[in-house]
């Protein structure tokens, strides 16, 4: 089932919490909505559920406005952070819950639920645990319950809100790939709220980032790691380096150093920022280019196969950061407080007046 | 050579700690409870028997146990609705009337005994109009009820109240987007959480009535037969210097209260069967 979202605002009190978003999700995506806390993202998740209302605009389920559909009509399953199980029930009661409540002419038969709540207890890899209670269970196995409960009543849309959030890394890292493979056999039209860049690039189709009530991009998860279309986008997305200069006919200068920027060539003596990933960064003992800055290292340290070099720029005292792989650093041969030039291998200018952070 | 290790608690001071609950529990409790056994076994067998099981004590304990448990049940009642508003719901005034609940707890219960006995006599405030529609309270066993309901409500609302509180929200989001209406998520969510709370403060209520006396015997009119209860038989042994018949009636009724809350207990338990269960 895809999902419309037309102009949908809404406050809490005084304060703003979604501007006027407009979203498509076509059928049997899985869709990560992505941002900071109090971007709205959860707010707009917990809207297409119904468990929110809103003010304006409204909500299309293939096309069927639904704004006005409570939200145990309107076919959503909703995993919550927090597992949110019920505790005085076995996992296998927590499962069929949503079947033994419907109206008797509308319930399967007694035997029917079970041959469904034990398909799903394997789908989930849970088969022995029907009998436990949630108390009795880790997190990441109370997390397969809840998705389990909420996969029984056949939802056309899954919901997760932040739903690997309360897991320790290991886990949240396997359970989010066991969600991706699920996604790609059962293909229901998924949406899931995370802050983690990582977990949404890793499983989502389409990326939406947020920011203060507003979407910043949508794009796939390499179009919107590659090509961010906001220094906001770029921030969130991983570490990055600013580098403050004059933008003037496509030349970025940083008074020491010029870099490239063909994406400004009409620009006229503007304040600009120069975004640098940290692996874009090159070290060479000599200046080669005009694009290269003096830098003194300060510190240096290694996360697994990276080494991270921290260094403070000769002309700025701003500090910089360098991704460098294993075999690169070993080449170098770099020494704390030694002066070196920095090159960058990719720049994105942007122009603070058009985009404010 | 293995070391053996202690296993560590948390918490030091186990056994310092450990011996002041039994002291305490002794003291207090143990000691002065064996002292109604030691006090009633000054009669023998057939004497004991005599004196508890005469018609007019039959009588008092039905009433007493009777009237206790209705009263218990009605807090039961009203005591959740009760909880559930002063959670749920924000209104002007809230804080007052959560602050009143406690009220029956810090009133001399004399006195408490004697404001429903004015506002529920034939010619009381309340009492007239239920004397119009043919109901008397005051003097009859309503009235006993009406007093320890009274006492008991505190009990009940302070017992639901924090797991009220304590609820998810969540849990009922859940319930309802799994397509569940307002009176299912009621019915199969919340009131099975909340049960073992409601049962332990109806228990509370309960022993509370059991053992209430000043509230009463103002309402109650102690009338042989009809309107006395078990608490009053005990004082009226006591006025006339029968100690060890005033203990004989104290240990039956401790032997029914503790069978009635052991029972209650487990039903508790089983309620909570699901916090209970260890790996």
């Amino acid at each position: 089932m895809s999902i419309e979202i037309c102009n949908v605002t809404k406050h809490y009190g005084s304060f703003q919490a979604l501007t006027d978003i407009n979203l498509t999700i076509p059928k049997g995506e899985l869709v990560a909505l992505l941002g900071p806390s109090g971007s709205g993202k959860t707010t707009l998740l917990r809207i297409i559920a119904g468990l929110e209302s809103i003010e304006e605009g409204g909500i299309l389920f293939d096309g069927k406005d639904l704004s006005e559909v409570h939200v145990n009509q309107r076919d959503v399953g909703f995993v919550f952070q927090h597992y949110a199980l019920f505790k005085h029930m076995t996992v296998f009661d927590n499962i069929a819950f949503g079947l033994n409540i419907r109206k008797k002419r509308l319930r399967p038969s007694k035997k029917e639920i079970e041959q469904k709540v034990n398909e799903l207890l394997d789908l989930v890899k849970l088969s022995g645990f029907a009998h436990r209670y949630p108390t009795q269970l880790s997190g990441g196995q109370r997390q397969r319950v809840a998705l389990a409960r909420a996969l029984a009543v056949e939802p056309k849309i899954l919901l997760l809100d932040e739903p690997f959030g309360a897991l320790d890394a290991k886990v949240r890292k396997e359970l989010r790939r066991w969600l991706r493979k699920l996604h790609n056999e059962i293909h229901v039209t998924s949406v899931f709220v995370t802050h983690d860049q990582e977990e949404a690039l890793d499983v989502a189709d389409r990326i939406v980032i947020m920011n203060k009530g507003k979407i910043e991009q949508l794009g796939t998860p390499s179009e919107v790691y590659d090509k961010p279309a906001s220094p906001f986008v770029y921030d969130f997305l991983g570490n990055v380096n600013l580098f403050h200069g004059r933008l003037h006919k496509g030349k970025l200068d940083l008074g020491s150093a010029t870099f490239d920027a063909p994406d400004h060539l009409h620009a006229n003596d503007k304040e600009a920022i120069g975004y640098v990933r940290p692996h874009h960064l090159t070290i060479e003992r000599e200046k080669q280019s005009e694009e290269a800055i003096a830098a003194k290292i300060s510190f240096m340290h290694s996360i697994g196969p990276t080494w991270h070099i921290e260094m403070k720029r000769e002309d700025s005292e701003a500090y910089v950061e360098v991704e460098l792989s294993k075999e690169d650093y070993a080449q170098l041969q770099l020494k704390v407080g030694e002066v070196v030039y920095v090159s960058p291998k990719e720049v994105k200018v942007f122009i603070p007046e058009d985009f404010v952070i | 050579m293995k070391k053996k290790h202690k296993k560590r608690n948390i918490l030091p001071g186990f056994g310092l700690s450990m011996g002041i609950t039994t002291l305490y529990i002794s003291l207090f409790i143990l000691i002065p409870l064996s002292m109604v056994f030691i006090e009633s076994s000054k009669l023998g067998w057939s004497e004991f028997w005599q004196v508890v099981t005469n018609e007019r004590m039959m009588h008092a304990y039905k009433i007493s146990f009777a009237t206790s448990f209705a009263a218990a049940l009605l807090n039961g009642i009203f005591g959740f609705i009760i909880a559930w508003v002063l959670v749920r719901y924000r209104f002007p005034g809230k804080r007052l009337i959560d602050g009143l609940i406690d009220l029956p707890f810090a009133l001399p219960t004399a006195v408490a005994g004697i404001a429903l006995t004015t506002l529920y006599a034939q010619d009381g405030w309340l009492g007239q109009y239920f004397m119009a529609i043919g109901i008397k309270i005051s003097f009859t066993p309503l009235g006993i009820m009406i007093a320890l309901m009274f006492i008991g409500l505190p009990f009940v609302v302070r017992m639901v109240q924090p797991v009220l509180e304590n609820l998810e929200r969540e849990v009922e989001e859940a319930a309802s987007s799994l397509g569940a209406t307002k009176q299912q998520t009621f019915l199969k969510v919340i009131f099975p959480e909340v049960l073992p709370a409601l049962l332990a403060g109806f228990s509370l209520a309960f022993a509370r009535g059991l053992g209430e006396y000043g509230s009463v015997v103002f309402i109650a009119g102690n009338m042989p037969m009809k309107t006395e209860i078990a608490p009053l038989m005990i004082m009226t042994k006591l006025e006339q210097f029968d100690y060890a018949g005033a203990t004989a009636i104290a240990v039956v009724m401790l032997l029914v209260s503790f069978i009635c809350l052991i029972f209650i207990n487990l039903l508790q338990k089983w309620s909570r069967k699901h916090e209970l269960q260890d790996e």
